[in-house]
């Protein structure tokens, strides 16, 4: 273990050009050593007590809870062997010991799977946004985000398949902001080298290992000459040093613009937190809506996972008509990072099946089900493939 | 500060919606459904990412006017499109988002009816299919010169 660790600091502080002819060299070292170096995701903390996972559970605000109490019950229907910790978030409240819980929860347990927590904008500006204060507290610099057409989905642009990896810890949301003249505020973008390195090596890394062929950064450094420069300089840094890879860059509003008329050129697209925000939306859109695509956030000891979108919901909260797909996958995703893929699988499959049933399509997609008919029929089909299960 | 806003809306009896702060969640309803979205006002990046984005769900740059507005009257309208130099002084340029801007200058100076002309002159050319120009976007079928459109249009004003 002390000679990864040693190696893979070393790794961290060479030159990125050396990075990946290394991997042969460190083949002497053992294949774990090799895992560490090439493969984008960290180490899943280890099953115990009994081969079970233990999971953070943080339900959120509107639409969290019940979603989440879905995916429980589709867990124990399918007899996952993975415990949930709840640790409840209030946003009412303005001081910061329950976040603190479950941020502590989360670096015992090492993964969690949450709902928006709402950020009550009545608190005054000091109290930060929860779900802010998690990502950086762990550090979980990278969002991704998989943006698919789905078969069952009537959408206006077919054959989307996108992967936005986006800045998760800095950039526009560093909640830097000072009024220093009344009725005149200054709000501060930060962007690091560092982080930026580290995102474009993460955008780069993910490319290779899932086949990627192009990724494409998102700026706008005509205007944020020092900010978004830097950003595009460091990704350019990092393209050299992934010769199979195509790297290009796009202006962010032309961006947006593309997306809506031509959305299949893009492969993989790697950008900062705000035009991340943006960008992830407008895929969402594409693809169907905010209730279909799930999103995860990594960090170098910590994932956690939530709907790609982030919404509370709170219109919809408790009326049983949300749809419950985009969480259900996200904790597929959540299965495969613990490596119980066959589970993950299993439930995806089930949920894309279900998916195919316009009469099951719930009111963001333009139909008439229920959440709770929705996770019926995923439990129905996952019964139906003959794998052992609890009662219905 | 959303203030000024609300107060300038109860005096115009105009319907206001502080829709939801954010541009996340207006993104992907402007993309899933942009007839639910009237008048839009933003802050300069906000601005800059979602008239783009507005483009190109009507067409593209070629097809999309804009104007600047200042204090006293001030303004300067413009197409939002480049310069494309490599199809520049060969007939191959679309007119319509720089003749839709002088029409939005036209009501500006308040020359509502012949604004109204050449905007409906315009909107018949586009929709006559048989004179078609080559998109800034990319994509349409090149038939006929812009000679021939203007003529068109010359013909509907009258």
């Amino acid at each position: 273990m002390a000679a990864h660790s040693a190696v893979l600091s070393a790794s961290k502080i060479m030159n990125p050009f050396w990075v990946g002819r290394l991997g042969n060299t460190a083949k002497v070292f053992g294949t774990t050593l090799i895992r560490h170096r090439n493969k984008t995701s960290l180490t899943p903390p280890p099953a115990k007590y009994g081969g079970r996972h233990t999971v953070t559970l943080i339900p959120g605000d509107g639409i969290g809870p019940e979603l989440l109490n879905h995916v429980r019950e589709v867990f124990r229907f399918t007899c996952v062997p993975v415990d949930f910790e709840m640790v409840n978030v209030n946003s009412a409240l303005e001081t910061d010991d329950d976040m603190n819980n479950a941020i502590t929860a989360i670096r015992r347990n090492g993964v969690a799977l949450k709902g928006n927590i709402e950020t009550k904008h009545t608190l005054p500006a000091s109290v930060k946004s929860r779900n802010n204060v998690l990502r950086t507290s762990l550090d979980l610099y990278a969002n991704v985000m998989h943006c698919q057409s789905l078969p069952g989905v009537q959408t206006r642009h077919k054959n989307i398949d996108i992967v936005i990896i986006r800045e998760n810890t800095e950039g526009e949301y560093s909640s830097l902001e000072h009024e220093s003249v009344s009725g005149v505020v200054e709000s501060l973008k930060i962007i690091t080298r560092n982080n930026s390195i580290r995102i474009a090596d993460y955008a780069f890394k993910l490319a290779r290992e899932r086949g990627r062929r192009r990724v494409t950064a998102v700026h706008k450094a005509n205007i944020m000459k020092l900010g978004d420069g830097l950003f595009l300089q460091c990704c350019r840094e990092v393209a050299s040093g992934y010769p199979d890879i195509t790297f290009d860059s796009m202006i962010v509003d032309n961006t947006t613009m593309q997306l809506v008329s031509k959305p299949q050129q893009f492969d993989v697209m790697v950008m900062p937190n705000l035009y991340g925000n943006v960008v992830s939306n407008v895929c969402a859109g594409l693809v169907g809506g905010p209730g279909l695509v799930p999103g995860a956030n990594y960090g170098r000891d910590y994932a956690v996972f939530e709907t790609a979108t982030r919404n509370t919901g709170k219109s919809i909260a408790e009326k049983n008509i949300a749809n419950p797909t985009a969480m259900l996958l996200a904790s597929c995703l959540m299965l495969d990072h613990l490596n119980l893929n066959d589970y993950a699988s299993l439930i995806r499959n089930a949920v894309l099946t279900t998916m195919n049933e316009t009469r099951l399509h719930t009111a963001d997609l333009g139909g008439q089900g229920t959440t709770s008919e929705v996770v019926q029929s995923v439990m129905r089909v996952i019964q139906s493939k003959g794998q052992f299960t609890a009662e219905l | 500060s959303p203030v000024p806003c609300r107060s300038a809306s109860s005096l115009a009896l105009i319907l206001f919606r502080a829709f939801l702060t954010c541009p996340d969640a207006c993104v992907f309803q402007m993309v899933q459904d942009p007839t639910q979205f009237d008048v839009l006002v933003m802050p300069n990046l906000y601005g800059d990412i979602l008239s783009d984005l507005c483009a190109g769900l009507i067409g593209g740059l070629g097809v999309t006017p804009s104007g600047n507005i200042g204090a006293n009257g001030v303004a300067i309208f413009e197409s939002v499109h480049g310069t494309a130099p490599d199809i520049a002084g060969m007939d191959l340029a679309n007119p319509t988002a720089l003749l839709l801007s002088a029409v939005m200058m036209l009501r500006h100076m308040g020359l509502h009816d012949h604004a109204d002309k050449i905007q409906t002159a315009c909107f018949d050319t586009i929709r006559d299919k048989k004179v078609r120009l080559k998109s800034l976007l990319g994509g349409l079928q090149y038939f006929c010169s812009f000679k021939s459109k203007f003529q068109t249009m010359k013909a509907a004003c009258l």
